[in-house]
This record gives structure tokens, sequence and C-alpha cells, in this order.
């Protein structure tokens, strides 16, 4: 349980990196990556976010998914700010690729390019996929 | 025929092999990741324009909405449908080729 | 474990989390608060509102620690505490408080 140690947990922190590569909706991955991410915080984690490839369209604004009686978990990106996951990054490849830019997004990114995002994937501990 | 496509083109191969294989003529939607495809400026946009006079494209607007999409030009010939258009279609045709 | 109330029954999770939020209303939220030997008071209404409010514009239950800092921020220093949320919320506010809101399990509470 969290709750207890809340105030105090000092246990090793590592660099978490995860990397988001899915759409949202059509397979869950991005769903269920995004729970452990706000795990990994609770746990006072040094968390950070990048979003490549189809992972892009998972914080694009303004989702409304009424019409497929799903979740709309795109607000939750929302919360992380909350959770002290401040760090998000997204490739600007992935995005130019996909015809959206910085203003398509519903929270607030640092875009790298390849080589950006290449260096800081190097200076992690821990690097999650999905 | 009508082909429904659910992957996104930037993902899977369904897209292109569906455009190579699918006969001249026949309904093409794209509905889940595949909508991606019905966009405007996207990297595989030209693929799907460039045979929009062989195919007759629909998207599903639903999917569209839900990936936060509605607002976004479409390619020009692809109709957006919902659900109840999915169904007209499914009647429409002969058969429907799922590209899983 | 469901609870029944006025003749309807309410799908609950092994540990009393509903298992659909819509269904909840104030005399589900009295029902489990008595469950959790909580009587409900103005104080405790205000937290589970917050929560509520909270998950329809996040879509999730916040963690303590992200709790506590909400509240502060929206409610003050004076609430915003551990000391104060658990004086109201004894076996922890974010789990008990969250389950009277008729929410899932915080994330991050294993």
């Amino acid at each position: 349980m969290a709750e207890e140690f809340d105030d105090e947990f000092d246990g090793p922190v590592k660099r978490f990196l995860f990397v988001n590569r899915k759409a949202p909706y059509g397979t869950v991955y991005a769903l269920e990556s995004l729970e452990v991410v706000l795990i990994s915080a609770a746990f006072d984690q040094d968390v950070s976010l990048v979003f490549v490839d189809d992972g892009v369209f998972q914080i694009v604004k303004d989702q409304d998914t009424d019409g497929i009686n799903m979740k709309n978990f795109s607000r939750t990106y929302r919360a992380l700010e909350g959770y002290d996951v401040e760090k998000l990054y997204v490739e600007k490849e992935s995005l130019d690729a996909r015809g959206l830019t910085e203003d398509d997004l519903l929270v607030d990114v640092e875009i790298l390019d390849s080589q950006g995002l290449s260096d800081l994937m190097d200076a992690q501990d821990v690097v999650i996929t999905s | 025929m009508l082909h429904t496509v659910n992957k996104s083109p930037f993902e899977k191969s369904s897209v292109t092999s569906c455009l190579r294989l699918a006969k001249n003529g026949s309904g093409i939607l794209f509905l889940e990741d595949a909508v991606f495809a019905a966009l405007q400026g996207t990297s595989v946009s030209d693929v799907v324009a460039g045979r929009a006079k062989d195919f007759q494209f629909y998207v599903l607007g639903p999917d569209l909405a839900a990936r936060g999409l509605s607002e976004k030009p479409v390619i020009d010939g692809v109709e957006v449908i919902d659900y109840e258009g999915f169904v007209d279609l499914v009647e429409e045709h002969d058969a429907v080729h799922s590209w899983l | 474990m469901d609870y029944e109330l006025d003749g309807n029954s309410f799908p609950a999770d092994e540990e009393g989390y509903l298992t659909d939020i819509t269904v909840w209303n104030k005399e589900l939220a009295d029902l489990i608060a008595k469950d959790e030997n909580i009587e409900m008071n103005d104080d405790h209404w205000e937290v589970v509102n917050f929560l509520r409010d909270y998950y329809e514009e996040y879509q999730i239950a916040p963690a303590i620690r992200v709790l506590t800092k909400a509240v502060k921020k929206s409610l003050g220093e004076d609430k915003g505490n551990s000391k104060y949320l658990y004086e109201l919320f004894p076996y922890g506010p974010a789990k008990q408080a969250c389950k009277i809101a008729g929410l899932p399990k915080p994330t991050g509470c294993i």
C-alpha cells in the first residue's frame, strides 16, 4: 500500500523512461502504460515519458470517446503534473509524419529530434517501451 | 466487395496491402487505428489520395472523434460515415473482407 | 460483496468498491460509509465531493499524496494535510474516501 509510507519513501530512486509507441483505443497498450506510470510516480520515482511513432496520438487534444463507448483516458495525462511527472517529450519526426504540431497536443511537452531522443533514452536507468 | 482496415498505416502494412490487392471499384472503410490513413498531411496521405479514383473510401466518424481528429481535414474523396452508415455499407456489398 | 439499498442491489468488488461508478448516489455513499464505520458529516462530504470532481476531470482516483496536494491547493492548508484527512478517514483517506465516493481504488495503491 502506497498510503502508509507515503511521505517517507526512502528507497532507491531510479530514472524511469516510458516510451509510448501505440495509438490509444485500438489496442490496450497506451492505457496500461499510463497505469504503470501512475504507480511508478506514486512510489516517488524519477519518471519521464516520451511519445514516439503512433504514441503521439495518445496526447492529441479534443478526444471524444462517447461514440465508441470507451473511457476517455486522455484526460488522465493532464493529472500527471499532480503526480510530479513533468518531463514529457515528443519526437518531432513522429509528429511531422502524422501531420500534427505541438498545438494539437493537450499537455505541455518538449519537442525533441531523433538525436535528442536517443540521448534521452541513453541517460535512463530503466526504459519501458509499449 | 467492402474492405475494412483497422490497423494504423504507420505501424502495419494492412492499409498498403489492401490498396495493392483490392479490385478497383471496391469500397474501403478505415476504422479504429486505420482512421489515420484518411487524414491529409501525413506521410501516407499521398499513397491513399493517389488511389481515390480507384476505390470508394470511407472513414468511421466515431473513431476519428475518439482520437481527437474530427476537425482534421480528410483526403478528398473520403466519405465520413457513422455506425448506421457502416451497417448500410455492409448491406450494400455482397461480401466484407476484414484486413486484420 | 454487494450493497443492498431500498431493495436494490449494487455490485461491488471483494474490497467493497462499486464496480459501476454511474450507480452512485448519496444514500449509497452513506451506506458504504457506515460499512467503514464512518458517520458522514460536512467535512467528509467535502472530501468525497472533491474526489468525485477530481475523477470527473482526470478519469482516475488520485493516490494519497496527490489527493493531499490537490486538496491543499483547492481547500487550503488546514485541510490539505495527511493529519486532517486521516482524522476523517482513519483507514486511509484515498482508499476509504474513494470507496465512499463510488470511485475505483486509487492507482498506485496495491
